[in-house]
């Protein structure tokens, strides 16, 4: 019994962060119509600030006191607004010009992003895995049954929750969502009603990549920020999106926990298909519904 | 949404283009002797990833449609060699090709029929998922792939006589390099036939525009099919003969990034043209390997160079020098 309720939660610890990430995915393609192909350089660069900034006050109270785990846990979310930070950068500056053209060149400038931040953070943390496991450890961990489960993952997978409904609440219940919402449903039209669209996307696009920041920074106590996790999480997020639907919300919840549901099956029972397992479904739901199980066709 | 330029495919007469291809060929054929062999592998790395290049411009250039799941049909074609060698003994190159466009052609067949299906950003996600299946099956069932260490291919025999034993780089730069360019050479034409037949001129018609190519008669699907099929059977070419090349091949190849390294040489060299993705691949494999061995943040250079190819010249290399050739006549 106790084993099943693990399962479920490590399915859960996973849909939280991928829903973290593919939901900022799904917003940004949801109000632009661009797919961003650096998306998960953003959730690596919100890893790699966190336990940058963890690793510091660590070690600057390693002479002196213990900073207190209330302090590093404030600090935390540093990573989140730093990935935020670079959305609201590079969108107004880069991304803008690419609107009215070919997707193939929009998929293109986001492919050469992924390149320049993959060695940006090369450049900046080296080459070697950066970690923050001192929240992890500090939070110990509890006694499941016959098994023990780490304490922290609780709280990824209530920060996966609470993200889930503020974006809902955000989404359908303030006057910023409305209009979000109307401009992805009618760029033109809300335009011409005195939305301005520019801002309505920088917006988009900054809130997106704060989640994916976020994603980053509540995962990273637990795994350290390793070169490569953003090429990976893209990957994943594709197909939670694709799952649940481009540029659906509720999609992305679903996709990510029918995705994290199949990874914990598959990392038990069917390890060496695991990962064709989740490409194959990805490409059946394509095949089957192409706008997503909750997309707009 | 798309602003893409009708047809800028000129008919060019093939007596004026021989006057293009016959001394290009002449220089190619002239190198070995002019340049040392580590040149010369290089060009033979860059003409294969030519092939590669130019089977992915007939479904990019020709028939609009972005494909970010190449690197799985260049993977079948080097895997399928890799594989014929472990399981099968075989050690001739023709058979080698043969093998690699059967595998490729069933495999292409297969994930064809899925993705045309759909154009735009569904087509691209929907060829990256499958070729990031094949890229999980090559990384994880390593009693068969070998894993991340992957398989050893060695030298192989070409036409049945010609073998490596004993100088393996002299081998490379000499007979396998004209053996690679004897393949590029065909594969050069064959593709030039193809898109100035009737055929060809079917696929342009649907990029323009796919309602008018469906009114006057064209079985949209089935043309986009065939296109699917035969870019990724010269894309599976290109890696059959890319493995001999490298001796070894990797899950790395099938991983989509690789896929972006295509779509990469192919808008570096111009998509709008028929030598562009030759010249793009011939010259992105220089930049790539010169800034690896510059420096280990050669990701970041490459990545500057395509954001500011794709910002300033969208039409790459070839288009850019056609601009600057005819304002230069015009004067």
């Amino acid at each position: 019994m106790d084993i099943i309720i693990i399962h479920v939660l490590n399915a859960l610890l996973y849909a939280s962060v991928l829903f973290l990430i593919a939901g900022g995915l799904s917003l940004i393609y949801g109000v632009m119509r661009i797919v961003n192909l650096a998306h998960g350089n953003l959730y690596a660069f919100g890893a790699y600030v966190s336990a940058w900034v963890v690793g510091l006050l660590v070690a600057r109270a390693a002479e002196g006191t213990a900073p207190s785990i209330a302090l590093l846990l404030l600090v935390l979310p540093a990573g989140a607004l730093a990935a935020a930070a670079f959305g609201a950068l590079l969108e107004p500056t880069l991304l803008r010009p690419f609107y009215k053209r070919a997707e193939e060149y929009q998929l293109l400038v986001t492919f050469g992003l992924l390149m320049i931040i993959d060695d940006v953070i090369r450049w900046l943390w080296g080459p070697y895995p950066l970690t923050a496991s001192v929240l992890f450890e500090n939070f110990g961990s509890v006694n499941i049954g016959e098994s023990i489960y780490p304490t922290y993952n609780f709280l990824v997978i209530a920060v996966g929750g609470l993200a889930a409904v503020f974006l809902w609440a955000f989404i359908y219940k303030t006057r910023f969502g409305v209009v979000l919402r109307a401009t992805s449903q009618d760029m033109r039209m809300s335009a011409a009603l005195g939305v301005n669209v520019n801002r309505v996307y920088v917006q988009a696009f900054t809130l997106g990549c704060l989640m994916a920041g976020l994603g980053g920074a509540i995962i990273v106590p637990s795994q350290s920020a390793v070169l490569g996790m953003g090429v990976d999480a893209l990957i994943l997020s594709f197909i939670v999106v694709v799952v649940g639907g481009l540029g659906s919300l509720e999609g992305a919840l679903l996709g990510a926990l029918i995705v994290g549901v199949v990874r914990e099956l598959g990392i038990t029972f069917f390890p060496e298909i695991e990962l064709a397992v989740l490409y194959l479904i990805a490409a059946v739901v394509l095949l089957i519904r192409p706008a997503g199980l909750f997309g707009r066709a | 949404m798309s602003t893409v330029t009708a047809a800028v495919f000129e008919h060019r007469s093939p007596v004026r283009t021989l006057g293009w291809a016959l001394p290009a060929l002449v220089i190619l054929l002239a190198l070995p002797f002019l340049v040392d062999q580590y040149q010369t592998i290089l060009l033979a790395y860059g003409l294969v990833m030519g092939i590669a290049a130019l089977g992915f411009n007939l479904l990019l250039g020709y028939t609009g449609l972005l494909s970010f799941g190449h690197s799985a049909y260049f993977g079948v074609g080097a895997y399928s060699v890799a594989l014929m060698v472990k399981y099968l003994g075989v050690t001739s190159m023709e058979l080698f090709l043969v093998g690699a466009i059967v595998a490729c052609v069933l495999v292409t067949a297969v994930f064809g029929v899925a993705c045309v299906r759909y154009t735009k950003i569904f087509f691209g996600i929907l060829t990256m998922a499958l070729s990031q299946v094949l890229w999980s099956l090559a990384f994880k069932f390593f009693w068969v792939t070998g894993g991340t260490d992957g398989l050893r291919v060695p030298t192989p025999t070409l036409l049945g006589a010609i073998t490596g034993k004993g100088d393996k780089i002299a081998f490379l730069a000499t007979a396998y390099y004209y053996y690679v360019l004897g393949v590029f050479v065909i594969c050069v034409a064959v593709m030039w036939v193809i898109v100035n037949s009737p055929f060809g001129r079917a696929l342009q018609a649907i990029r323009d525009n796919e309602v008018r190519a469906e009114f006057i008669g064209i079985r949209i699907r089935q043309y986009r099919w065939v296109a699917f099929l035969v870019s990724g059977v010269f894309t599976g070419l290109a890696g059959a003969l890319w493995v001999p090349l490298n001796g070894l091949t990797t899950p790395d190849i099938m991983h989509w990034t690789f896929s972006g390294e295509i779509v990469f040489m192919t808008v570096l060299g111009g998509f709008r043209s028929f030598t562009g993705p030759i010249i793009g691949a011939i010259v992105f494999n220089y930049l790539k390997t010169y800034a690896v061995g510059y420096t280990v943040y050669w990701q970041l250079l490459l990545g500057v160079v395509l954001v500011v190819l794709v910002l300033s010249l969208p039409t790459g290399i070839v288009g850019t020098a056609d601009r600057i050739w005819k304002r230069w006549r015009a004067r």
